[in-house]
């Protein structure tokens, strides 16, 4: 049963990022990407992972998206701008694209390499792990073994925001 | 306390450099020649304590360290001051003979501004605290500091107008040719401390005294040679003389310090320091002599045709001078240096004299514009007659003994035929000397043509009293005023008197007690007799008597005749003199161009040095290969850059791109590879 | 049903390594400044998923906790950048990132 749902899991994940990164819609885009995410948590719950997954729902899913909707109805971004004719060279325009695709598809080869001989037990379904149990762990752990790095990730929020509002502010005229 | 002796001085230095354009001129004054006479009158007292000393080793002296000033490995050179004999003696001819002169200048300079009043003070007690380290320094680099030193201050004194080109162009010429000098000085200094391990005067005596003599050309005749031609340069013999008759465009007081009476004696005075260095060169000290000698009938023979009044008193210095040396290079060390003491009375006192003429004539300073000043300058007149007699050498006056004392030493010790050329030049000196006298105090007045108060703009130009003239004058002269008159008497005093601490002995048995003072510093330490030549080969006193009166009155008639021949030129029969010169044109022009010396010098060695610097190490090293390289560098990073800065192309996307190639690259490198 | 292979810690290092390579694909591919966020936010994904896996597979909890802090970051980064882009926005009223190519030589 597990089999079946992290394959499911991970054909939704997949096929979403694909349209997400291919299809011409913003709009479409940002949902679609919704909609990775909601696979994504899935699997962290088959994962044994709780938390994450809950994490994953309420700020990426729900807090930064939403972000992402708001910013491309603001900008009324509904479709690809068309092709500017920039220096068509490869230190620019066109060049970097082709060439940053083709980078990518080396990348995924090497990380397939990398992973050719690694050959690992089945992971444990998520059930052997009380969820309760595993929430505590990981606030026993954050706020004792990694108390600074929290203090630091909230000044850190705090300089984002600052940041943002005052670089998305509106010029006096 | 040896360390008042230059600090005063210095002191007096500070005080007039710092403050001097506020100072009023009095106490500017006041400052300097007060410090002049408190320098002196603390030489007075550690003389006097010296005297009273018990001797150490043969050697009375009294040492100092004042601070250590270079340690470094095994170079140990601690600022020591040392006074014995030798150095008590110079001490007092500079304090002394210095206050005097400064307190001439406190008059002579009077037309100046305040400024430039303080200045000239502050420049003169400089001199004074650089030659006191000079003579008290206890080690070669002491002693060096006074060297250069003295060599600055006679620059700055010398092109103390330097508005006026020529009196900079001379301060330069000064410093020049003082430096060739001090090449040789410090490559002597170096060898001598790579050779003995130490610069202290006292160690490296006492080390050269258990080396034998040199019989060929050696190490120490090296070194010595090196250490003459630093004071060759510094005091003004050959081939390094030609900046002291450039040098009378200073101020005359300072001719008369600086190139009279010490600076110039330094060159002496370091031979005799290093007197048991040079006592084992044999062959240095005959170059020494020979130097000396042939300067000195040089210097003479030029001095009868100048028609400057400072330009024969430079000429004559640079005669008496060789004298010294002369002395220096038979083994007479305590004769040269007893002759440098008496001529700094006299020639001190010549040049005031002349400084005096030249104030009371407003700038004049050229002889054939002058004459029958004797009625108008009564006491300058005198006083110069004084001067005249005694380095002209006759009887009775401190020149004739110091001289004749030479002239003995010169002739005892073999050198017969230095000691003919050097009663040649006696002959000569009595003659320009008295050329001198005769042409400006005696007969009539000759003045410039269109000597009025339009014509006194245009001596402007040849005085030395660069300041502003006070319109015509006409026949009313002045003589000098108290403050000069004062110095004048005091000196010509000295110059009769000062000669009797020398009496030989065969006149006064023991009359000698200069000679007898000073001996003990040109000895090794430890008392090892180191009188060259005359020493051990001196017949029994008997047979010297008879000699040493004859050539006493050898010496006295050759000072005569000079009188005798001078009087008949200039005073009796000034036309025979002109007839002479027109007779022997060529020889007269040879002499009147100072034997052409200094255009060799100019053709041979300043202008190719000019040339070469200008075509090769100017254009050629310094605009081409330096210039060059580092233009070169420049355009090699403009190029790069020009290359480079294409990556800059901003857009995004190609620099995320070129990341993701890094990482790629890195990915790859840990997965394939390893 | 046994047909389905069960999935080891290879599967889901494959599939955040596929993940990753297409949201790199997608930053370089699109032209949309908006969209070229979403695909750092699917690479930042892919990563996330890998810190959970290995975490399952050694037993530990720091994984979840790198992964909470991976989140926290992403979520500034994404604020900060999408103010970046409206300020661009209003300047030059185009969403193409080669429009933005002022700061060249």
């Amino acid at each position: 049963m597990h089999a079946l749902l992290f394959w499911i899991f991970a054909a939704v994940a997949i096929v979403a990022s694909l349209l997400v990164v291919g299809q011409r819609n913003p709009m479409h885009s940002v949902l679609l990407l919704i909609g990775s995410f909601g696979a994504l948590s899935g699997l962290y719950v088959l994962l044994g992972a709780p938390f994450v997954a809950a994490i994953q729902i309420i700020i990426y899913a729900g807090a930064i998206m939403v972000l992402f909707l708001f910013v491309v109805m603001l900008l009324n971004a509904a479709s690809e701008d068309p092709v500017t004719g920039y220096h068509a060279r490869l230190i620019g325009g066109a060049g970097p694209r082709r060439l940053g695709a083709v980078l990518s598809l080396g990348l995924a080869i090497e990380l397939f390499w990398a992973l050719r001989n690694l050959q690992t037990a089945p992971l444990a379904s998520g059930d052997q792990q009380p969820p309760a149990t595993a929430v505590y762990d990981i606030g026993l752990r954050l706020f004792q073994n990694y108390a600074f790095a929290f203090e630091a990730t909230s000044v850190l929020i705090l300089v984002a925001m600052v940041g943002a509002i005052i670089l998305a502010r509106r010029e006096r005229a | 306390m040896l360390y008042l002796i230059p600090l005063l001085p210095l002191a007096g230095f500070v005080v007039n450099a710092t403050f001097g354009r506020r100072l009023s001129k009095t106490v500017s004054a006041a400052v300097a020649v007060g410090a002049m006479a408190l320098s002196f009158g603390w030489s007075a007292a550690a003389v006097w304590r010296l005297l009273h000393l018990e001797p150490v080793g043969g050697v009375r002296s009294i040492s100092e360290v004042v601070y250590s000033w270079i340690v470094s490995g095994r170079l140990n050179i601690p600022f020591e001051l040392r006074l014995d004999p030798l150095a008590a003696v110079m001490i007092l001819v500079i304090t002394g003979i210095g206050t005097l002169i400064h307190l001439y200048s406190t008059a002579y300079m009077h037309e100046e501004t305040d400024g430039e009043y303080a200045r000239y003070f502050s420049y003169l007690n400089l001199f004074a605290a650089f030659m006191l380290v000079l003579v008290l320094g206890a080690s070669f680099p002491v002693m060096f500091i006074g060297w250069e030193g003295v060599g600055l201050c006679s620059y700055l004194l010398i092109g103390f107008w330097f508005t006026k080109p020529s009196a900079a162009d001379a301060g330069k010429k000064a410093f020049v040719v003082n430096r060739i000098g001090d090449f040789g000085f410090v490559l002597g200094m170096a060898a001598i401390f790579a050779t003995f391990h130490t610069l202290n005067f006292q160690e490296v005596a006492a080390k050269v005294a258990l080396l034998p003599k040199e019989e060929t050309f050696g190490l120490l005749t090296g070194i010595t040679l090196l250490l003459f031609l630093g004071a060759t340069g510094k005091s003004a013999q050959l081939p390094l003389y030609v900046w002291l008759p450039d040098a009378m465009e200073g101020p005359t007081p300072v001719s008369a310090l600086i190139h009279a009476a010490t600076m110039v004696t330094a060159g002496v005075y370091m031979i005799g320091r290093n007197a048991v260095l040079f006592g084992h060169a044999p062959h240095t000290l005959d170059v020494v002599a020979v130097i000396g000698c042939v300067t000195a009938l040089m210097a003479g023979t030029i001095g009868l045709v100048q028609n400057d009044i400072k330009r024969v008193l430079a000429y004559s210095t640079v005669s008496q001078l060789g004298y010294m040396f002369l002395a220096m290079g038979v083994g007479a060390f305590a004769g040269g240096i007893f002759h440098l003491y008496t001529h700094a009375f006299f020639k001190a006192l010549l040049f005031l004299g002349s400084g005096a003429v030249i104030h009371a004539l407003h700038g004049e300073q050229d002889l054939r514009h002058m004459g029958g000043l004797r009625k108008d300058l009564p006491i300058t007149y005198w006083t110069f007659l004084i001067g005249t007699l005694a380095i002209a050498g006759v009887p009775l006056l401190s020149g004739f003994f110091s001289k004749d004392e030479i002239l003995w030493q010169t002739y005892v010790s073999g050198h017969t035929i230095l000691w003919g050329v050097a009663v040649l030049t006696a002959f000569l000196t009595a003659t320009y000397m008295f050329r001198l006298l005769y042409l400006a105090f005696f007969g009539e007045r000759r003045e410039a043509p269109g000597h009025g108060p339009q014509a006194q703009a245009s001596h402007q130009a040849t005085s030395d009293h660069g300041h502003g003239m006070a319109g015509g004058h006409g026949s009313h002269l002045h003589d000098a005023p108290p403050a000069m008159a004062i110095v004048l008497v005091l000196l010509a005093i000295g110059s009769v008197v000062a000669g009797y601490v020398g009496v030989p002995n065969v006149i006064v048995p023991g009359g000698n007690r200069i000679e007898a003072f000073l001996e003990p510093s040109f000895e090794a330490p430890g008392g090892v007799a180191e009188r060259v030549a005359a020493a051990a080969e001196q017949p029994p006193e008997a047979h010297n008597a008879s000699t040493e009166m004859s050539l006493m009155l050898v010496s006295t008639f050759a000072a005569f005749a000079g009188i005798g021949v001078a009087t008949y030129f200039f005073r009796s029969k000034p036309q025979a003199a002109d007839a002479v010169a027109a007779q022997f044109g060529g020889v007269h022009r040879l002499l009147l161009g100072k034997y052409y010396v200094d255009e060799l010098y100019d053709a041979t060695i300043v202008q190719p040095i000019k040339r070469i610097s200008t075509m090769a190490l100017w254009r050629g090293v310094d605009a081409g290969v330096i210039d060059g390289t580092v233009n070169a560098v420049g355009l090699v990073v403009r190029g790069w850059s020009a290359v480079l800065r294409r990556a800059q192309t901003g857009s995004i996307r190609a620099y995320a791109m070129w990341f993701f190639a890094g990482v790629v690259f890195i990915v790859g490198y840990y997965v394939i590879w390893r | 049903m046994s047909w389905v292979p069960e999935p080891t810690l290879n599967s889901y290092l494959i599939l955040s390594a596929v993940l990753f390579a297409i949201g790199t694909a997608g930053v370089f591919l699109r032209r949309n400044l908006i969209t070229i966020l979403l695909s750092i936010e699917v690479m930042l994904n892919a990563v996330n998923l890998t810190f959970v896996a290995v975490d399952r597979y050694l037993g530990s909890v720091d994984g979840q906790i790198i992964v909470f802090f991976v989140m926290t970051v992403a979520a500034a980064e994404a604020a900060t950048g999408l103010a970046i882009v409206i300020a661009l926005f209003r300047h030059k009223e185009s969403l193409n990132p080669d429009a933005f190519t002022s700061l060249r030589w």
